[in-house]
């Protein structure tokens, strides 16, 4: 929070990855996630060739595995749901260390574990190798509809102010010895979101009048507009066209 | 709540994008006529806003704690088109950012969290304070009671969307009474926050509440010491007309019948509770026949499932039918009384007089 104007996820680098144009990548991603989730769950090995694809990525793009896996550690929430699976799914059972587990559980298990991850990996890698105005003016190139745009960059913009317009209101009222313990503080705490609420609103009315007095009419100039060769088209497709190879097998065989 | 990638099939997600694709283009249309050229930082800024508020974390009990979804309060304080665009972009950056629910699901999301929880939410909201008297405590009733169902409605989306286009096979009842049941839990906690919420910017800021428009007292001045009603602003408020106070009459009778039919209705449907366990298998079984020969045809199963579904439910289910289907009907009200009016509407003329009372 409050660090600059990078956001978390995001590692600063120069390599290949990083020089590729955002909508690129955006759409390599998009492109990839969609075909993994297209493969039949039978064939596991073109999970593993993703999961090889994607690391070929972290490694041109030199995000260490560290890093990448520490994300996954945090993101990955459905974990829990998938490893209920194998006990709520009827179905055929087998018995792992005495424990019945049922045999299509496990294979929805594995579907959603293997998608699921492979589509965070893809997402914070991308994250990781681009920066939130890049990643703004990729969604824009790729015609998000320009209001959208700007509502989301406001968003970005504005959003480490607002966390931290909160924290100091949690500041001050741990300050004056307040603790929330139960749902008797609730009152107190929504009274805060609405008072963040009310300071929220009354920014943007004021963000809006200093763009007015600036010559806002309604669209924001687009200053750097991004571009894209045909040769970085061609290396971003490669993510995506050699996942689909994988996939088309995986069908195939 | 957020859906991963693969949990859905990619039709059913294709669909869903195209859903959701459809009402932010709606919402963005709407946003200009709430906030006119006012959108991107005002919506820029409540979107941070919602984002912030979900990291407030509310203590339940020892230990554990909860936070608000924000659907429901950004629909009753910024308006459902403005707030059906702050939810998606929140979740579209979460996605794209975060990697907090999948890419290829955004469309599933989108459509479950964002469109369904602040339409229902919306509707139901404006319904009630049509309905209770006109007094402030109305409002933050009304603000209860539809974050209160909005949030298990948007678990009913999901089970639809899941009766659908689910890639696990995970029994449809289970699924149903899993997130049904939990979304309850989750929506009490909702109800109280956002009522809370919405009562507190209501005292400092009632003209900043957008579903309370309209409910403001005529100005009183002070004049040696008794209450004397100001003198005619330019805009006077728009008196409800006669045949606007039957409407509402009708909006009673018909929504306090519904409700009560749907109540009643769904407690006797519900009340054999092995017929509720063995549609619950029956689907379970259904479901493994269709995953093993991977038919992954959405329309195959459609027919079936999308059917026996509503019986599953209880009367809570009736009850949130009932508001989707206020909801549902409510906006093709509005679109049809849209395009006759012939594309003139009253929503500036309101924002522009709202400020002039309280100055």
């Amino acid at each position: 929070m409050g660090a600059g104007h990078a956001h978390k996820l995001y590692r600063h680098g120069h390599s290949p990855v990083h020089a590729l144009p955002p909508h690129c990548k955006l759409a390599a991603v998009f492109c990839f996630v969609l075909v993994v989730v297209s493969t039949p769950r039978t064939a596991i090995w073109a999970f593993a060739l993703y999961a090889g694809l994607l690391a070929a990525v972290a490694v041109l793009a030199r995000v260490p595995a560290g890093f990448l896996l520490r994300r996954l550690v945090f993101e990955v929430p459905f974990v829990a749901f998938a490893f209920l699976m194998p006990f709520v799914v009827p179905g055929a059972h087998i018995s792992v260390l005495g424990v019945p587990l049922s045999v299509p559980g496990l294979w929805d298990a594995w579907n959603v574990l293997a998608k699921g991850t492979l589509g965070v990996t893809a997402s914070v890698l991308l994250a990781a190798t681009t920066e939130l105005r890049a990643l703004l003016l990729g969604l824009q190139r790729l015609r998000l509809p320009p209001l959208l745009v700007q509502i989301a960059s406001f968003m970005i913009r504005y959003g480490d102010v607002i966390s931290d317009e909160m924290r100091r209101m949690s500041v001050a009222r741990r300050s004056r010895g307040f603790e929330a313990t139960g749902v008797r503080h609730w009152g107190v705490l929504a009274k805060t979101a609405g008072a963040l609420f009310i300071r929220s609103y009354e920014r943007g009315e004021r963000v809006h009048l200093a763009m007015v007095s600036r010559g806002y009419a309604g669209s924001m100039p687009v200053i750097d507009e991004v571009t894209a060769s045909r040769a970085q088209w061609t290396a971003a497709a490669a993510l995506p066209a050699a996942a689909l190879a994988v996939c088309l097998l995986g069908w195939a065989l | 709540m957020h859906v991963p990638d693969g949990f859905i099939n990619t039709p059913v997600c294709a669909a869903a994008g195209v859903v959701a694709a459809g009402a932010v283009a709606v919402a963005l249309r709407r946003a200009r006529r709430e906030l006119d050229e006012r959108t991107a930082p005002l919506a820029g800024l409540v979107a941070a806003f919602i984002f912030a508020v979900q990291m407030l974390n509310f203590p339940v009990a020892a230990g554990t704690s909860g936070h608000l979804l924000g659907g429901a309060l950004a629909a009753i304080l910024v308006g459902p088109g403005t707030g059906v665009l702050c939810v998606s972009v929140v979740l579209l950056l979460q996605g794209v950012l975060f990697a907090d629910g999948g890419l290829t699901a955004l469309g599933v999301n989108i459509t479950d969290m964002g469109v369904v929880t602040v339409v229902v939410a919306y509707a139901l909201f404006r319904g009630l304070v049509k309905l209770l008297p006109r007094k402030r405590r109305s409002v933050t009733v009304a603000a209860f009671v539809s974050a209160l169902v909005s949030v298990p409605a948007a678990a009913v989306a999901f089970t639809a969307i899941y009766a659908v286009g689910g890639t696990t096979s995970v029994p449809l009842g289970q699924v149903f009474t899993a997130m049904v049941g939990v979304h309850v839990l989750i929506g009490v906690g909702e109800a109280l926050i956002t009522a809370a919420t919405v009562s507190a910017v209501l005292a400092v800021r009632p003209d900043l509440v957008y579903g309370a428009r309209g409910l403001t007292a005529p100005l009183k001045l002070r004049v040696n010491g008794e209450l004397v009603d100001a003198p005619a602003s330019p805009a006077p408020t728009p008196a409800p007309a006669p045949a606007h106070r039957s409407v509402r009459a009708l909006w009673a009778a018909g929504l306090g019948a519904a409700l009560v039919l749907a109540g009643l209705v769904s407690f006797y449907a519900s009340a054999s509770p092995d017929g509720l366990e063995k549609v619950a298998a029956d689907q379970g079984i259904d479901k493994n026949v269709r995953d093993h020969a991977s038919a992954d045809s959405p329309l195959a199963d459609y027919g079936v499932s999308g059917i026996s579904d509503p019986r599953v439910s209880g009367g809570l289910a009736g009850v949130i039918g009932v508001g989707a289907t206020v909801a549902v009907g409510t906006g093709v009200f509005r679109v049809v009384r849209r395009r006759s009016a012939g594309g003139d509407d009253d929503r500036p003329a309101r924002s522009s007089e709202a400020p002039r009372e309280t100055v």
